[in-house]
């Protein structure tokens, strides 16, 4: 157990550093440029029931210190994921990796996730009840406590592993729906995933995101994000995954204060691939410069 | 893919918006024509993708058009300044299926990446004709540079202005050519699939997030399944390609 260990559901990580779901892949694709068993873990690629190519193009508009996207799900569907992927990713990955999960309906969530639950490389379930890209799904499971109350009992009911649901931002109080969910039995909640936002392009009139709207990250979230992880922190007993603009040690500390167990690093990964890997080599030094010993120490020391 | 620093040799403009850029670095990780490098940008969140031109040694050339914040800032910039840059990414162009001769169509800035497959074609001791299309005179470049790799070439400006007057198709449907490569604008990518009586290689551009395959935002559907611009791409094949209406 090294200094930067955390506990998060009952798996040891070996640092709380996470690539977020939809800017990894599989993790291969960055196997290539460094080796990803450095990492605590990382969460794979949005998956669901079926396969899904996503929304039409552009899905990427660039923003004042962040992004927007709507990509909307593009995944093979959870079998290949399982038979193609997973398999895949046994190459180059050996730490249980969190399987993050999205659905159209209840019963999509508990077929996906009843699939993923045995195997052996899943460590944790990643539940997305907040995709902010898909219509008539994802997100309005999010926005009321008793849908994302109903979709975790259901998830919970067929599974093993520890149940780790995201929200979304996009509420007027997330504290209630993370308390909705560990009522329900979640094990651990994840938050934020992005916030809803749109461009215009001046020259067309038309908005730069052919799906019109799209989820708005990177470090200008950060403020939003981490505000959200100290409500919830201190609302909830189960621990907290903090994620929104994380782009350095420095941020994964001060998410950490403000609760988080573990922190997720998503759009950083997009602009640098070496994002990541940067900060958990930094981690170490950033400790040092603020007299932190151990990070387990740290988690929730904002009140 | 790899990520380095790479120094400003030269910034200079070849219209009054194109410009050309050489970037002294390590190359070694642009291993075929038609691929593209991203590069980031002081202020700007995602990095642009812009395709490469030229690569000899530890030279790197690119041509990039202004149209917005990133390329503009660019313009601005001076030999000597460093720019973060990822190198190697997409397939780039197949030149093993050229035949004998090939015929080569790019359209504004989509002429750049021709070029570098230019040279190789004619280092591979093929007859190449090259057909660049503008919109009017004074957007015209890179003539003299194809010329004097030994290809045959031809200008076709919209106006009429100079060259050819219409489309590069004006040129291609009178053209006997074993087959063919373009970079362009959509509409024009449209009209050579139309126009063209072999097979060919097209590349295509779209918005990126990432450039080297992890957020799926540039992905495409194909005849072979989804594909990412960015990774399985630019470089599409003829019978791959499913149009979207």
């Amino acid at each position: 157990m090294g200094r930067m260990s955390v506990d998060l559901c009952g798996i040891e990580l070996d640092n709380p550093v996470i690539p977020a779901s939809g800017t990894f892949g599989f993790g291969y694709e960055f196997a290539e440029l460094y080796d990803i068993n450095i990492l605590g873990t990382f969460s794979f690629k949005g998956t669901t029931k079926e396969a899904r190519f996503g929304n039409p193009t552009p899905r990427i508009a660039e923003c004042p210190s962040g992004m927007i996207n709507s990509v909307g799900l593009q995944n093979p569907g959870v079998e290949k994921v399982i038979s193609e992927e997973l398999v895949k990713l046994k190459k180059c990955f050996s730490k249980p990796v969190m399987a993050n999960v999205s659905g159209f309906s209840v019963d999509e969530y508990v077929y996906t996730c009843e699939k993923i639950d045995k195997c052996d490389q899943v460590g944790w379930l990643e539940v997305n009840v907040s995709c902010p890209n898909v219509h008539g799904g994802g997100m309005s499971f999010g926005t009321s406590p008793e849908a994302a109350a109903e979709v975790t009992r259901a998830v919970k009911a067929v599974t093993t592993k520890p149940v780790i649901i995201k929200l979304s931002p996009n509420v007027t109080d997330i504290v209630s729906i993370a308390k909705a969910c560990e009522e329900a039995g979640a094990d651990g909640i994840s938050l934020i995933n992005t916030l809803l936002g749109m461009r215009i392009d001046l020259r067309t009139r038309r908005p730069v995101i052919a799906n019109k709207m799209g989820g708005f990250s990177g470090s200008a979230i950060f403020p939003v994000a981490v505000r959200m992880v100290y409500q919830v922190a201190h609302a909830v007993d189960i621990p907290v995954v903090g994620m929104g603009g994380v782009s350095s040690a420095e941020d994964v500390i001060e998410m950490m204060l403000a609760g988080a167990t573990a922190v997720e690093v998503g759009a950083a990964n997009l602009v640098d691939p070496f994002a990541c890997k940067n900060i958990v080599e930094e981690l170490p030094r950033v400790m040092d410069k603020y007299g932190i010993t151990s990070l387990k120490d740290i988690i929730g020391g904002v009140k | 893919m790899k990520q380095g620093f790479f120094e400003i040799k030269e910034n200079v403009a070849l219209t009054s918006n194109v410009y050309k850029m050489a970037l002294k670095g390590d190359t070694s990780h642009v291993t075929n024509c038609g691929q593209f490098v991203n590069i980031k940008l002081d202020g700007l969140f995602l990095r642009r993708p812009i395709s490469v031109c030229d690569c000899e040694g530890d030279l790197l050339t690119i041509i990039y058009k202004v149209v917005g914040k990133g390329t503009e800032q660019m313009s601005k910039m001076v030999a000597g300044e460093k720019l973060d840059v990822l190198t190697g990414l997409g397939n780039g162009y197949d030149t093993s299926v050229s035949g004998n001769h090939p015929m080569l169509l790019g359209g504004g800035v989509g002429v750049p990446p021709m070029y570098m497959l230019c040279k190789k074609l004619v280092s591979e001791g093929k007859k190449i004709s090259v057909v660049l299309g503008f919109n009017k005179a004074d957007e015209v470049f890179y003539e003299d540079e194809f010329k004097a790799l030994g290809a045959s070439v031809a200008v076709t400006t919209v106006d009429g202005s100079y060259g050819v007057k219409g489309f590069v198709t004006d040129v291609m449907k009178n053209a006997d050519y074993s087959y063919f490569y373009t970079c362009g604008p959509e509409p024009m990518l449209r009209a050579v699939y139309k126009t063209s009586k072999t097979i060919g290689q097209f590349s295509f551009e779209e918005r990126m997030g990432c450039g080297f395959g992890a957020c799926m935002g540039c992905s495409c559907k194909t005849v072979t399944g989804y594909k990412r611009i960015c990774k399985d791409g630019p470089v599409l094949t003829k019978e791959e390609i499913l149009w979207e209406e």
